[in-house]
C-alpha cells in the first residue's frame, strides 16, 4: 500500500462540520429508490415456498401441477442450484439455507420457488407444489440442544475445539477459549464473589426494509442483480460461486438500503431468483414479506451464559471466568467465540478464562447483528460487575474505573492494547450531569461498559473531476449510515473545496474494484482512508496541469486551500490556479483529471463506550420505561458528527428493544409464533426518550484523521445498562433478557414471596 | 525471530504450544513460515487469522512487518455486523 495511514494530528475546516445529508430529500419525499423500487421490462414475480416444519426430511417435491398452471414460467428447487462450493463449508450452508437440500432444518426453511406473471399466480403456484416430509424430532431451546438426549441436528459434527476427537456427534459444532492467568488462585484471593447464570433470547436486527431483489440472467451467461445489501461485491461473489456464473459479467447493483445491521452480509434470496430467471429467460422480482423475513433470516443468536467474578474489598477484581454457549441456527457459526472474546474486554485482569461452545438449533441461520455476540456477552458481564460493586458498597462508576482496560493492560482476548478510549468514556460518565439527576419512585439507574473490535478491509474509489470543477465520488462500501455524507466532507478537506462541489454515488461491481462489505464498522474509516488517498493521487495531476500551464517544474508547485501556488519568489507574479480553473483547461493539458486508489485498510482500532439508563419500573405490571438515557463512546474522529450521534442513538434505540421487548417465540412444534411487528414489538418513537450522546475523539494512531468505526459498539453496553437499571428499579436482579412486563413482574412477586 | 501467541484450537495444531518462534519479517513470511511448521495450521490461515501486532489488529495487510520485540499475537479472523 503506497499510502501512510498514520495520524497526522491536521486541523480540519471541513471534517468535523454537520452539512444537511445529502440522500435526505429523496428519502423523506420517496424518490429514494430501495430494492423492491426497481423494475426491468418484462419481469416476473417470484415466490419462495417454506417449510412449515422445524425438523423434516424431504422425501419427494413433485412441481408439475405447479409447472402447469397458466403464467408461471419456472419452478426451480434445490436441484436447480447444484452444489458448486467445492469443499467450501461455509458456502454450503449459504448454499442450504437458500435452498433446502434433502432436509428443511427449520420453520420457514426454503424448500421450492416459482417465478410466474403476477403474485397471484405465484401464490397459487406455490399451493400446487407437493411436499412429501418425514417430521423429525426438533430442538429450539440452545441449553436443550446441548443435552445428549436432544435430537441431533447434523449427525456429521463432532466438536472442534477439544483435546480429543469425540466419539459421538452433538449439536456442540466447536468449542473455543481464551484468557490468561489462574483463575482458580485468582478466585482464591477474593474477599466477594458473584456468580450467575444469564439468558438471552433471540432479536431480529429488525431492519424496516425486507430482503428484496430483481435478478436477470441472459442466454450468454451475463447477468444483472439490483439489490438491497451491505456489500454488492460480497453478493456478486457469492452469488457467481453459486450459480456457476463469471463474477465479472454478473454485475451487482446496491439500492438505498433500509436497514442491515448485519442481516444483510450474506446472500439469501439472491441466488434463487437468479436461478429463477436463468430457468425462466426473464427478470425476475422476489422480495421477502415481512413473515418470511422474521422466519427466514437474520436473527442473531439466543444465549446461556455463566459468570462469575471474585474481587478485594479495596475493589480490585482478581478473577473473572464465562461460559457462553450461543445458537447460531441449524449451521456452524463462530459466535460464541466472539462473546468468548469481547466478554471482559473492558477490564484490567491478571486471572481470566473464557469459554465458549457453538450450538445448533432448528432456527434460523444465526447472521451478525451490530457487534455480533458481544452485546450478550456484556449484559452478563456487565449484571455481574454492577452486583459486585454493591456487595462491595463501591460505586459501579468507580469500581469500574478501578478495574478498567488501559494503554499497556493484556486483554481478556490476548494481545497487550495501544491507546484506549474505556477511561475516558468512564471518567466522562462519572461527571456527566446524568448520574447526579434525582430519580423518583418506581425509578432506578443503570450504566454498564461495551467493546467492539472494529474491521478494515480492502477498498476502492475513485474520484473524478468534471471539466466545470465540480467532483464525483465513486465509493464501493454501501452508504448504511451516512457515509457518502462522511466522504464528501473527507474528499472536500483534502482537496479543499467547498462540500458543494462534492456528490458521491455507490458505484456498481462492474465499475470500481472490490470492495468488502460494509460492516464491522468500516465503511467510513476504510473508505476515508481510500478517498484521502484517492484525492491526494488527483492533487499531484492537479499540480501537474498547473504547473503545464504555467511552463515551471511540477515540484515548484505546491496544492493549498484548492489552489495550485507556484512557490517561490522568482513566481511571484503568478496568480494561484483554482481547481475549477485547472479543471477547466485539462482538454488541452491532458486529459481528464482524476485520483484513484486500492488499498487494505488496517488498524481499524479498538472502540469502547459507557451507557447511563435511567428506568421507571411499574411494579402493578412490571413494565419498564426508559425516562432518560445517555451514550458515551469514543469515535476516534467524528467526520460529521450528526451521523455519528444517530449511530450512537440507533444502537441504544435497539438495544432497548432487545433489552425489554423483542424475542423469538417458538411453540413446542418449533414453529415461529411471532412473525410480524405487531407481536415482534421493536420500540416506535413514543416507547423512547431524547437519546443523549456525548462523542469523545481519542485519535486512532492508524488513520490519517484519527477515524475509528462506530457503528456497531453503541448496541453493546444497552442490554446490561437497562437490566442494571431495572434491577435497581424493581429491587430484584434480572438475569433474562428481554425484561418483558411478565417476566419482570414475576421477578417482582418472586422477590416478594408471592 | 519473533515470539508468536497462538490462541487456543491454533496452539493444539502447534503440538500443544501456545508461544512458537518463527524467523520471519512480515506476516506473509509468519504465515509462509507457520505453515511449513506446523501444516495442520494452513487451512486457518487459508479461512482468514488475524495478527495482532503491539495490539493493532491486521487481517489483510500480509506485507506488514513484525519489528523485532513486538508483541505478536495470531487471532480468529471475525465477523462484524
Amino acid at each position: 500500500m503506497n499510502f501512510d495511514p498514520r495520524f497526522s494530528g491536521r486541523k480540519f475546516s471541513s471534517v468535523g462540520t454537520r452539512p444537511l445529508r445529502p440522500d435526505g430529500i429523496d428519502k423523506v419525499t420517496g424518490r429514494a429508490r430501495y430494492g423492491a423500487d426497481f423494475n426491468m421490462a418484462g419481469q416476473l414475480v417470484g415466490r419462495v415456498l417454506r417449510s412449515p416444519h422445524a425438523h423434516a426430511k424431504i422425501l419427494k417435491i413433485d412441481t408439475s401441477k405447479a409447472e402447469k398452471l397458466a403464467g408461471v414460467k419456472a419452478v426451480i428447487t434445490a436441484a436447480d442450484l447444484p452444489d458448486l462450493t467445492d469443499g467450501d463449508a461455509g458456502m454450503y450452508d449459504v448454499l442450504d439455507n437458500c435452498m433446502a437440500r434433502g432436509k428443511a432444518l427449520y420453520d420457514g426453511h426454503a424448500v421450492a420457488a416459482v417465478a410466474a406473471v403476477d403474485a397471484s399466480t405465484a401464490r397459487q403456484a406455490l399451493k400446487l407444489i407437493e411436499i412429501e416430509y418425514e417430521i423429525l424430532p426438533h430442538v429450539t431451546d440452545v441449553d436443550e440442544a446441548m443435552k445428549h438426549t436432544a435430537p441431533l441436528i447434523n449427525d456429521a459434527i463432532f466438536t472442534e475445539g477439544l483435546e480429543e476427537k469425540p466419539a459421538k456427534p452433538s449439536n456442540v459444532t466447536k468449542r473455543s477459549q481464551f484468557g490468561h492467568g489462574d483463575v482458580h488462585q485468582g478466585f482464591g484471593h477474593a474477599d466477594v464473589i458473584v456468580e450467575r447464570s444469564f439468558k438471552t433470547e433471540q432479536t431480529h436486527q429488525g431492519y424496516i426494509e425486507p430482503h428484496a431483489c430483481v435478478a436477470n440472467v441472459n442466454l450468454d451467461g451475463t447477468a444483472d442483480l439490483w439489490v438491497c445489501t451491505q456489500g454488492h461485491f460480497v453478493y456478486r461473489q457469492h452469488c457467481a460461486q453459486l450459480l456457476g456464473l463469471e463474477a465479472s459479467k454478473l454485475r451487482v447493483t446496491s439500492s438505498e438500503i433500509g436497514g442491515g445491521f448485519g442481516g444483510k452480509t450474506h446472500v439469501w434470496a439472491e441466488p434463487v431468483a437468479l436461478a429463477l430467471s436463468r430457468k425462466a429467460g426473464r427478470p425476475v422480482k422476489l422480495v421477502m414479506t415481512r413473515d418470511e423475513v422474521f422466519r427466514a433470516s437474520g436473527p442473531t443468536s439466543a444465549t446461556s451464559i455463566d459468570v462469575k467474578i471474585g474481587a478485594r474489598k479495596d475493589g480490585t477484581i482478581t478473577a473473572a471466568e464465562a461460559t457462553l454457549r450461543y445458537s447460531s441456527g441449524p449451521y456452524a457459526g463462530t459466535w460464541a467465540e466472539i462473546g468468548a472474546m469481547t466478554a471482559f474486554a473492558c477490564y484490567k485482569l491478571d486471572n481470566v478464562k473464557t469459554v465458549g461452545f457453538e450450538v445448533l438449533v432448528n432456527r434460523p441461520k444465526t447472521a451478525a447483528y451490530r457487534a455480533p455476540s458481544a452485546p450478550m456477552a456484556a449484559f452478563a458481564v456487565e449484571s455481574a460487575v454492577d452486583e459486585l460493586a454493591k456487595e462491595l458498597g463501591i460505586d459501579p462508576v468507580e469500581f469500574r474505573i478501578k478495574n478498567a482496560a488501559q494503554e499497556g493492560t493484556r486483554s481478556s482476548y490476548g494481545p497487550v492494547y495501544g491507546p484506549i478510549g474505556i477511561g475516558p468514556t468512564l471518567e466522562a460518565a462519572k461527571h456527566h450531569p446524568h448520574m447526579k439527576a434525582p430519580l423518583g419512585k418506581n425509578q432506578g439507574r443503570g450504566m454498564a461498559c461495551g467493546f467492539w473490535f472494529n474491521f478494515g478491509g480492502q477498498t476502492c474509489v475513485d474520484l473524478n473531476i468534471g471539466m466545470d470543477g465540480s467532483v464525483s465520488l465513486a465509493v464501493g462500501t454501501v452508504d448504511v449510515g451516512g457515509s457518502r455524507a462522511s466522504l464528501s466532507l473527507v474528499a472536500a478537506e483534502e482537496l479543499g473545496i467547498d462540500y458543494a462541489q462534492l456528490k458521491a454515488v455507490v458505484a456498481d461491481t462492474s465499475s470500481l474494484g472490490y470492495n468488502d462489505m460494509t460492516d464491522g464498522s468500516r465503511g467510513t474509516f476504510s473508505s476515508s482512508m481510500a478517498t484521502i488517498s484517492a484525492a491526494r493521487n488527483a492533487i499531484k495531476i492537479l499540480r501537474d496541469r498547473a504547473a503545464q500551464t504555467w511552463d515551471i517544474p511540477v515540484d515548484d508547485v505546491v496544492w493549498e486551500n484548492g489552489h495550485a501556488i507556484a512557490k517561490g519568489e522568482k513566481y511571484g507574479n503568478l496568480a494561484a490556479l483554482s481547481l475549477k480553473e485547472i479543471a477547466a483547461k485539462s482538454g488541452t493539458t491532458g486529459g481528464p483529471i482524476a485520483g484513484h486508489s486500492e488499498l487494505v485498510a488496517d488498524g481499524a482500532g479498538v472502540s469502547f463506550a459507557t451507557h447511563i439508563c435511567d428506568i421507571e419500573v411499574d411494579p402493578e405490571t412490571g413494565a419498564a420505561r426508559v425516562i432518560r438515557y445517555t451514550v458515551i463512546q469514543d469515535a476516534g474522529k467524528a467526520v460529521h458528527p450528526t451521523y455519528v450521534e444517530g449511530q450512537y442513538q440507533g444502537g441504544a434505540a435497539q438495544g432497548i428493544g432487545w433489552a425489554l421487548n423483542e424475542e423469538y417465540i417458538y411453540g413446542k412444534d418449533g414453529r415461529l409464533q411471532n412473525a410480524g411487528f405487531l407481536d415482534y414489538r421493536i420500540p416506535v418513537c413514543s416507547d423512547l426518550p431524547m437519546i443523549d450522546t456525548q462523542i469523545l475523539e481519542i485519535p486512532n494512531p492508524n488513520h490519517p484523521y484519527g477515524v475509528r468505526g462506530v457503528g456497531e459498539t453503541s448496541i453493546v453496553p444497552p442490554l446490561a445498562a437497562i437490566a442494571n437499571a431495572v434491577s435497581n428499579a424493581a429491587g430484584v436482579r434480572m438475569t433474562h433478557i428481554p425484561m418483558s412486563p411478565p417476566r419482570v413482574l414475576a421477578a417482582i412477586e418472586a422477590e416478594r414471596g408471592g | 525471530m519473533v515470539e508468536v501467541t497462538l490462541w487456543g484450537a491454533l496452539g493444539q495444531l502447534a503440538g500443544g504450544q501456545s508461544k512458537v518462534e518463527v524467523e520471519a519479517k512480515d506476516i506473509r513470511e509468519l504465515f509462509r513460515k507457520l505453515a511449513e511448521q506446523y501444516p495442520g495450521i494452513e487451512p486457518w490461515i487459508e479461512k482468514g487469522i488475524a495478527v495482532a501486532i503491539d495490539g493493532t489488529i491486521y487481517r489483510d495487510t500480509w506485507s506488514k512487518e513484525l519489528p523485532q520485540g513486538a508483541e505478536i499475537f495470531l487471532l480468529p479472523r471475525l465477523a462484524g455486523g
